[in-house]
């Protein structure tokens, strides 16, 4: 029990990056920066909440440091036609040295943290109340971001809109959708909630700052997003997958030392695997004789991605 | 709503795709737009609807000056457009494109809509599935829904640009029909297209576009044959096909059978002779094509023989087909004919089976520009296959066909091209058959069917339901034979 608990704990900072991510990507923009600009912000969130003792202030600085890497790549797509994959991978390299650099004077020092806040009558529900309902603050945002990302995608007049943009940009055009305002909107909340995400990992889960402190992790939410379907209910479920092996990995380290090895990497084969499964003429099949899977399964990238869109 | 379009102009780098445009549509008129590919229509349209801003020039809707520098503006004067390929979105429900971008709240509220969206289906006989997926949607049905959509925001003028490429003759009636319907309530239609037939049976009044001007406004009708001296400058004649001596058979099907997701041929037996041009008719997705893939080695068949001069060639794979001589030219001329992103001289660098491995690029280009001079391709040897107009770029595939071919097959060789266009093309492929080269096409162009085929195959749900001499039938029989089956089974 206790278990599951720390589980859903130290998923939280990857289901901020996985949903922001997928909001940034459902426009038609890869934020491919995203293992730089978490550590970027975790380094900045922990710097500023330590340095003006503001918590608050810790991860409005995240936020923004997410927000700024992530509008420099809607840029340089839209405006400066560039490629999206390139500028983000440079975007990645630049950050994680710039963490490094502006980080230096404050590794390994205590800070704030994170208090962890039980919600009264709901954690004193058996089995669940103390899995999900004894944790921080931030984690109960964490959930009401996923279903409330989930609701805005699917159910929502702009939520479709944010679809269309990402999916064929010029019918978004010819309904009237201004395409590229939406992508820097988009793709800027995205790079929010990727940047909050690093902040939380630094303030909440791994407190404090170190070289390369949330080392993989973005590259992981990056694989999470794919593995989700481009949908914030089932890339939460993936990043708690994730955490979930990792703490299996921990529990087994001393009973099988071998095979403790050997877990922490099987995400990433998992992702190949979904794949393989989401692309199948089976599911296709399936899911054609029962639309109603449909929601489920269905997992395409959003075709645009990636693209630059011009009117003219 | 009376419609008037003065001084458009609108440039594309160096290309003046409208220069000072004047048109008027009356209310309650199907106004046609004439012209030959390229000659600037479709531009046009997209000023109309806001979807390209113009550099200059004025809009007046009713007597009063509109601004439609965006769809939105557009949408909010009442003008709606359906473009040639539908601007859906094909991953979404068919609901969730009737939804997209339509006014209201925050949540969508997808049960009312279906109510209206089958409301406005039910009016003009549409039948749609609100939660059908759009990608298992025909063209012709994509273009329902975005007709449903265009009326139920409001659209008073409808603009459809060449609305009839690429969708069945039935479609095409019902298409017309509900044309036919929405000017008597009123509304104008503006159909552009540059097939004479169908703006001769639907407007009343035709603009005609050359090269991105006006040359001329008629009253309908006009004969043909003027209208057909506006559009190109000068009068264009469709030569008939001479008949030819028939080679000795040359290709064999025997009871091919092939599966595929949504479709399997089965049983399906063919004898071509050399020189033979066979016509396939049908409804688009009947067959037509798997069977012209199967025999080019790009589906491989679950069963039955196909020989080519006597050789077995079933479950070869393409290339080497290739060398005996088979070749296959799809439908979709840039996505599977052609590469993005390659020039001329790339592709035909490309498609030649004798290039070293260190490429000889001066000669290349020289070859090149000598093949654009060649087949009137208006393009450079620098210029990418996706700068070529749809009537270019089969310019472009049929002259990167090898010389020598025993069997060519084509999937609507002369979709989307103008007449003086589709008129080169058939000239080229006849101009084959002297060789001995066998044609097999599929076309929902009846009377091109009737016109080139020395025998139809009439498709129907993978088989073939009847098989006739182009000379012993006609439109009507024709079009009953691919038309009838469909009603007698609903």
């Amino acid at each position: 029990m206790n278990e599951l608990n720390t589980l859903i704990f130290t998923a939280t900072p990857l289901v901020f990056a996985v949903v922001g991510e997928t909001i940034s990507e459902k426009a038609g923009v890869i934020n491919l920066s995203m293992e730089g600009s978490l550590m970027l912000s975790a380094m900045a969130g922990f710097v500023i909440a330590f340095e003006t003792n503001s918590l608050l202030l810790g991860f409005l600085a995240g936020a923004i440091v997410g927000m700024l890497v992530a509008l420099l790549i809607a840029f340089s797509s839209i405006r400066l036609k560039l490629n999206q994959v390139a500028v983000g991978f440079v975007l990645f390299q630049l950050c994680v040295d710039l963490s490094t650099f502006l980080g230096n004077g404050h590794v390994r020092i205590a800070g704030p943290t994170v208090q962890a806040w039980s919600i009264p009558l709901l954690k004193d529900i058996p089995v669940i109340g103390p899995i999900f309902f004894e944790q921080n603050l931030l984690v109960y945002v964490s959930y009401l971001l996923v279903f409330g990302a989930w609701w805005y995608m699917f159910r929502t007049r702009p939520g479709l809109g944010l679809q269309g943009v990402g999916e064929r940009p010029e019918a978004a055009h010819s309904r009237g959708i201004q395409v590229n305002r939406l992508r820097y909107i988009y793709t800027g909340l995205g790079g929010a909630l990727i940047g909050i995400g690093g902040a939380s990992y630094s303030l909440s889960v791994k407190i404090g700052w170190s070289f390369q402190h949330t080392r993989n992790l973005g590259w992981i939410a990056l694989a999470i997003v794919i593995f989700g379907g481009w949908q914030p209910i089932r890339a939460a479920m993936g990043a708690y997958l994730f955490a979930g092996l990792l703490t299996a990995a921990q529990l087994l380290q001393e009973p099988l030392p071998d095979l403790a090895q050997v877990l922490p990497t099987i995400p990433f084969p998992l992702m190949i695997l979904t794949l393989v499964v989401i692309y199948s003429d089976w599911l296709r099949r399936l899911t054609d004789r029962f639309p109603t899977l449909r929601a489920v399964f269905a997992g395409e990238p959003p075709t645009a991605i990636g693209t630059v869109f011009e009117t003219d | 709503m009376s419609l008037e379009l003065r001084d458009i102009h609108k440039h594309f780098g160096p290309v003046r795709a409208n220069d000072g445009i004047n048109l008027t549509v009356e209310a309650g008129t199907m106004h046609g737009l004439l012209g030959e590919n390229g000659a600037g229509k479709s531009t046009l349209m997209k000023v109309l609807s806001g979807f390209h801003a113009p550099d200059s020039g004025e809009i007046i809707l009713d007597g009063k000056h509109i601004r439609a520098s965006s769809p939105q503006d557009a949408i909010g004067h009442g003008i709606g457009m359906l473009h040639q390929d539908p601007l859906v979105f094909l991953p979404f429900s068919v609901i969730d494109n009737f939804l997209l971008q339509s006014p209201g709240g925050l949540r969508l509220d997808r049960r009312s809509a279906r109510r209206e969206f089958e409301e406005v289906c039910e009016r003009f006989q549409f039948s749609l599935d609100p939660s059908a997926s759009t990608r298992s949607l025909t063209v012709g049905e994509r273009q329902q829904l975005e007709i449903a959509r265009l009326l139920w925001l409001g659209a008073r003028v409808l603009i459809l640009d060449e609305p009839t490429t690429g969708i069945s003759a039935p479609q095409r009636v019902k298409l017309f029909a509900t044309l036919r319907a929405l000017a008597e309530e009123g509304m104008s239609v503006i159909f552009v297209s540059h097939k004479l037939e169908e703006v001769e049976e639907l407007c009343q009044r035709v603009t005609v576009m050359r090269q991105g001007k006006v040359v001329g406004h008629a009253e309908m009708p006009t004969p043909a044959s003027q209208l057909v001296e506006m559009m190109f400058g000068a009068p264009v004649e469709v030569e008939a096909a001479q008949p030819i001596e028939l080679g000795d058979p040359l290709l064999r099907v025997k009871d091919l059978s092939v599966e595929e997701r949504l479709l399997s041929i089965e049983a399906l037996s063919l004898d071509v002779r050399g020189g033979e041009v066979i016509g396939l008719a049908g409804l688009g997705g009947s067959g037509q094509n798997t069977f012209m893939r199967a025999v080019a080695g790009l589906v491989s068949p679950a069963g039955g023989e196909i020989t080519l001069d006597g050789k077995q060639i079933a479950g070869l794979p393409y290339r080497d087909l290739l060398d005996v001589g088979i070749q296959y030219l799809p439908a979709g001329r840039l996505e599977e004919g052609l590469v993005q992103g390659l020039s001329i001289t790339e592709h035909f660098v490309l498609s030649d089976p004798d290039t070293p491995f260190f490429v000889d690029w001066d000669a290349a280009a020289e070859h090149a520009a000598r093949a654009v001079t060649a087949n009137f391709i208006k393009g450079r040897a620098d210029s990418n296959a996706e700068e070529l107009s749809g009537g270019n770029m089969q310019r472009l595939l049929l002259a990167m066909l090898r010389p020598g071919l025993r069997l060519l097959m084509m999937e609507h060789p002369t979709r989307g091209l103008d007449i003086e266009s589709a008129n080169w093309v058939w000239s080229q492929l006849l101009s084959r058959r002297e060789d001995g080269t066998a044609i097999i096409f599929a076309s929902v162009d009846l009377d091109e069917l009737l016109r080139y085929s020395n025998r139809i195959l009439v498709f129907f749900s993978g088989r073939v339901i009847s098989e006739v001499n182009a000379s012993d039938t006609d439109v009507e029989e024709l079009g009953f034979l691919i038309g009838g089956k469909v009603r007698e089974q609903q």
